[in-house]
């Protein structure tokens, strides 16, 4: 029997196991170290905020694995030796495979701060960060403040979970306005009112110089290049991600900065594959990066990955893009390419229409020579997936989703609706006249 | 509700302490209680309805004010810091207190109502006499144990009512919902039978909303006589009753799922979803626990099916002269109906109940099999060797008292706020199955936006694993979901919405997420 081995027990991984053991009776052996089970860590958050036990982070409950032969071994591999197709694990022992799966995800970045190495400087990105949490930052006492490095969708995460310890907490931003390199600035702008809000110490356009330690080797206060020292006792380091991969700089397995892969997600070693967020596309799969480090894209990779194993070869091809997240109060969505200013195509044309004094808004990308629908951000208000999945296809144009845009709408029953007052600006703008259609089950369950 | 502090596997002092205000409401609110606890033990006061309204008032505002001190300086969102820190929340010390404080209080009520100050002949003391004034305001007569008890879950669903809408106030659909068991419960379980019982004193009390199997007894022998004797209004009752099992609960739970009653009219629910809400997270989410609920709660369909027939075989005659509803025409009667609903779901419906189709079709034979029996062995009032009377008294015993109170209210702060309504309940296991088998209702999943992050299932009331079908892009449509919609409160990505549709694709079993290219999703699926 053909024996998988699979390193990494994140949702890439146990992804491709399960869909692996829908389609054959292959062995299959998860090598993990983190964590005995697998877990979800964008759940990690909740455990600290006392939303959760850590164990409903599981969305498996123990007797799965067994019942479903999934072998599972707790361990750190330290080798991979493709000639003899073995792994050495710092535990001890070797494990033999058929077919290897790499997929060990990211590791927080570190830029070479001085004192970035210092006891109270953390990342977040493992369970055992969150232990580390909490001991820096039980509470406002042993933490009177925490400072925050890099604005993105972990560094307001932390932030948020410190709040609700009601420790003070300084956020500095590299860009001049939050997540503004994906974000278009009306949005961005959105989230700062609402971090500031939340009483949290923005502070935009600035960097870190130095964690400056005392006399323990704990940190005790940064340096920003804005000439200001602030005093804190915890340091959260969440300047983005990058591929788990150090283990395997030695193994012939080609690297860039992450395990190097084709659309089939095949490594330059035969029986080598890469998925999940330590995987770096050879060439970028349309607007997508290279290193796509979402839930949904592992997701995607294990799914497609274990057709492939079960001998159905399929290269790796997601459909439209989507993305969501919360910042603090607020739900974010995103369907089809919205770019930020920074990043926009010169083709690019965008809608934004914010509400009077909510914190709801949605910005609607177009093609400004065809009026191609090129996709839309909304804060504040849930959409259908479905349909924006199926428009992006249909390549509606944006007059289309505008006067549709009841389809969409996702939020629970009785909420205030916004597609008349979202449509009277953007005929007025656009010197339009769209009435909105009334909301039908027949379109939204139509077959496409 | 204190700073107790009770070690977290994890080191530190999470948010739980309460703040200046939620203390000084604590304090008003026991306070108010105190005055009842006093009286209990017969310190009775002199001006019973000056301490009277001293005392619920004192604990109606206590809760509001600590409601505002939770939530009113916070913004509006999902309001879930520090549940598993607090003792209250996540059965710490102080759980098991209240649990052990709430159960005694049942069984008092159910059991020993003396001691509450119950006298048959003759002036009540202790609490029960504080609350005559109250009784003889609206119904005329002095109070009882269940004035007592009707009272105060009153009082609880409104006061946790505002203390719910309070932490959910940027969610509507939680908003009027709550407006809604509200008004049910002080209208049509408090006030509506008091004030009928005044103006007509031979109508048996009736909480209108209230159908059979809830209560159970609605059809027993001397209900049906002061139905009768009620003249037009009793007549119309009895019909209502009927009716109401019949044909309006399908109608509606085939147009909105059983929430319409279970979370939006129902008194259990309703305290469940005010008084309880601080337990939801307590469920047991476990398959295990999902394979007991179908067992336990379909015994008690079962139970209470066959005690009700038997009460009412009990007491018709045989003669079709006298009356034309006779013995055998009403067993004839029962089982036509339970065969024309088995033989239409294995018919159309097998597909829905997979692998349940067995259990129904026990459930089913069961019933057949006792009816015959009872026509065959059952001499006047017996069931083969039971007399009607014990079926009616054991069940009235163990699931109308020992289950729906001293359990199912009793142990929330242990087992969570619905465990009558999910093991118990024969009236939701009915609606349950009308709702799987045959409503537009479901909870739509959001294609591929799901993260998993487990917060559905935390805070599902009713245990069901919301997440397991959530991450596989499938909708939820489940027997036990009441409706409460706040999986899809807390979900942090925009991914459950609970919404009335059309039938088909209701059920939507897919494998690969939307997301994925399109090839992929129509091969996986195909298998
Ligand atoms: C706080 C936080 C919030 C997030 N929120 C979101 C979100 O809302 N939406 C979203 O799309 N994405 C989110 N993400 C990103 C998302 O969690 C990741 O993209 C996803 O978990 C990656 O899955 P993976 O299976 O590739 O790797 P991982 O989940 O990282 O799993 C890899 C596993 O392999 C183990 N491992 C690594 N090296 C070895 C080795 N040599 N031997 C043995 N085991 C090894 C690691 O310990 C780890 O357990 C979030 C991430 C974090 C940290
Ligand atoms: S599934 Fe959702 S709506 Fe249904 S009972 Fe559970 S939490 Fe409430
Ligand atoms: S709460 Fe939402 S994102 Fe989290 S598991 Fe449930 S459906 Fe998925």
């Amino acid at each position: 029997m053909e024996h998988i081995v699979i390193i990494g027990n994140g949702i890439a991984g146990v992804s491709a196991a399960r869909h692996i053991r829908k389609n054959s009776d292959k062995k299959i052996t998860i090598v993990s170290t983190e964590t005995e089970y697998f877990f979800s860590r964008t759940a990690l958050m909740y455990v600290y905020m006392g939303h959760m036990k850590f164990e409903h982070t599981q969305p498996y409950e123990n007797w799965f694995w067994k019942k479903n032969s999934i072998d599972l071994v707790k361990g750190f591999v330290t080798t991979v030796d493709h000639k003899n197709k073995k792994l050495t694990l710092r535990e001890g022992g070797e494990l033999g495979y058929d077919k290897l799966i790499i997929a060990t995800g990211s590791k927080p970045n570190k830029f070479g701060w001085p004192g970035q190495d210092l006891k109270g400087v953390q990342g977040l990105y493992h369970r055992q960060d969150l232990e580390k949490l909490e001991a820096n930052a039980p509470n406002n006492k042993v933490c009177k403040r925490a400072v925050i490095v890099g604005g993105g969708l972990i560094g307001i995460e932390l932030a948020e979970m410190l709040v609700t310890r009601n420790i003070p907490v300084t956020f500095l931003v590299r860009e001049t306005s939050f997540w503004n390199g994906v974000l278009p600035k009306g949005e961005s702008a959105l989230i700062n009112e609402h971090i500031l809000e939340h009483h949290i110490d923005l502070r935009l356009a600035t960097n870190l110089v130095e964690i400056i330690s005392d006399e323990n080797g704990r940190a005790k206060a940064v340096t920003t290049d804005k000439g200001d020292t602030i005093e804190c006792n915890v340091v959260g380091l969440t300047a983005g991600v990058s591929p788990n991969i150090d283990f395997l700089k030695d193994s012939g397995i080609e690297l860039g900065r992450g395990v190097k892969v084709n659309r089939f997600l095949e490594t330059n070693i035969p029986d080598v594959y890469a998925i999940g967020d330590c995987a770096e596309q050879h060439e970028a799969i349309g607007n997508r990066r290279p290193i796509e480090a979402v839930w949904y894209t592992g997701r995607m990779m294990g799914e497609t990955l274990a057709q492939t194993l079960c001998g159905n070869r399929r290269s790796y091809n997601p459909g439209h893009w989507f993305n969501s997240a919360k910042f603090l109060d607020i739900e974010y969505q995103t369907y089809g390419w919205v770019f930020s200013e920074r990043g926009m195509k010169d083709y690019e044309q965008h809608f934004h229409w914010r509400h009077a004094t909510e914190k709801i808004c949605i910005t609607v990308s177009f093609d400004k020579n065809t009026k191609k629908f090129l996709g839309i951000n909304t804060f504040g208000i849930r959409m259908r997936h479905a349909i924006f999945d199926r428009w992006l296809t249909e390549e509606r144009g944006v007059d289309h989703v505008m006067e549709y845009l009841k389809d969409a709408n996702f939020d629970p029953e009785f909420y205030a609706v916004y597609e008349q007052e979202i449509l009277a600006q953007y005929n007025a703008e656009f010197g339009t006249s769209i009435v909105p259609k009334k909301k039908s089950w027949k379109r939204i369950f139509e077959r496409v | 509700m204190s700073t107790y502090d009770n070690n977290m596997s994890l080191t530190g002092e999470p948010p739980k302490a309460l703040n200046t205000g939620q203390k000084l409401a604590t304090l008003l609110g026991m306070a108010g209680l105190g005055i009842l606890v006093l009286n209990l033990f017969n310190l009775s006061f002199p001006n019973s309805g000056l301490w009277l309204t001293i005392s619920l008032v004192a604990i109606f505002a206590g809760i509001v004010w600590f409601s505002q001190a939770a939530y009113g300086h916070k913004s509006k969102g999902i309001k879930n810091d520090g549940v598993w820190f607090k003792s209250m929340s996540s059965r710490g010390v102080l759980a098991w207190i209240a649990g052990i404080a709430l159960t005694g209080f049942y069984v008092v009520l159910y059991f020993y109502p003396q001691y509450l100050g119950l006298v048959k002949d003759g002036d009540n003391t202790g609490v029960i006499a504080l609350f005559d004034p109250l009784s003889k305001l609206l119904s005329g007569n002095p109070a009882s144990q269940w004035f007592v008890y009707g009272a105060l879950y009153t009082v609880a669903i409104l006061a946790f009512g505002i203390k719910f809408i309070w932490k959910y106030r940027h969610n509507t659909y939680e908003k009027i919902r709550t407006i809604s068991v509200m008004f049910f419960q002080t209208a049509f379980a408090f006030i509506i039978p008091e004030i009928m019982a005044r103006l007509n004193g031979d109508l048996p009390y009736y909480d209108l909303k209230n159908m059979w199997p809830l209560n159970y007894y609605n059809f027993e022998r001397y209900r049906i006589n002061s139905f009768v004797d009620g003249g037009d209004i009793g007549l119309a009752m009895l019909i209502f009753g009927v009716l109401s099992i019949f044909v309006i609960s399908p109608i509606l739970t085939f147009k909105f799922g059983k929430r319409w009653y279970c979370s939006w009219v129902c008194g259990c629910g309703g305290l469940a979803e005010t008084a309880g809400d601080s337990f939801r997270q307590l469920s047991d989410k476990s398959k295990f626990a999902w394979k007991v609920e179908r067992w336990v709660v379909h015994s008690v369909v079962v139970f209470v099916t066959l005690m009700t027939t038997a009460v009412i075989y009990s007491y018709l005659g045989n003669d079709t002269s006298k009356y034309w509803l006779t013995k055998s025409t009403f067993l004839i009667g029962v089982g036509s109906i339970l065969t024309l609903v088995f033989a239409w779901v294995m018919i159309y419906k097998r597909q829905e109940l997979q692998k349940d189709a067995k259990y129904g079709a026990i459930g089913y034979f069961v019933i057949i099999a006792a009816l015959i029996g009872m026509h065959v062995f059952s001499g006047d009032g017996n069931i083969f060797v039971f007399k009607s009377e014990t079926l009616r008294k054991s069940y009235s015993f163990l699931i109308g008292s020992i289950f729906s109170g001293v359990i199912g209210t009793g142990f929330y702060p242990i087992l969570g706020n619905r465990v009558w309504c999910r093991f118990g309940c024969p009236m939701a296991a009915i609606l349950g199955f009308q709702q799987r088998m045959f409503s537009k209702f479901r909870i739509t999943t959001n294609g591929g936006q799901c993260i998993s992050c487990g917060n559905c299932s935390t805070y599902c009331e009713m245990g069901i694993d919301v997440r397991a079908y959530a991450q596989k892009g499938e909708n939820i449509v489940r027997s036990s979901c009441v409706g409460c919609g706040i999986c899809s409160a807390v979900c942090p990505r925009g991914v459950l919405k609970l919404e009335n549709g059309p039938l088909e694709g209701r059920i939507n079993p897919t494998e690969v997420l939307l997301g994925n290219d399109v090839d992929l999703m129509e091969l996986v699926n195909k298998k």
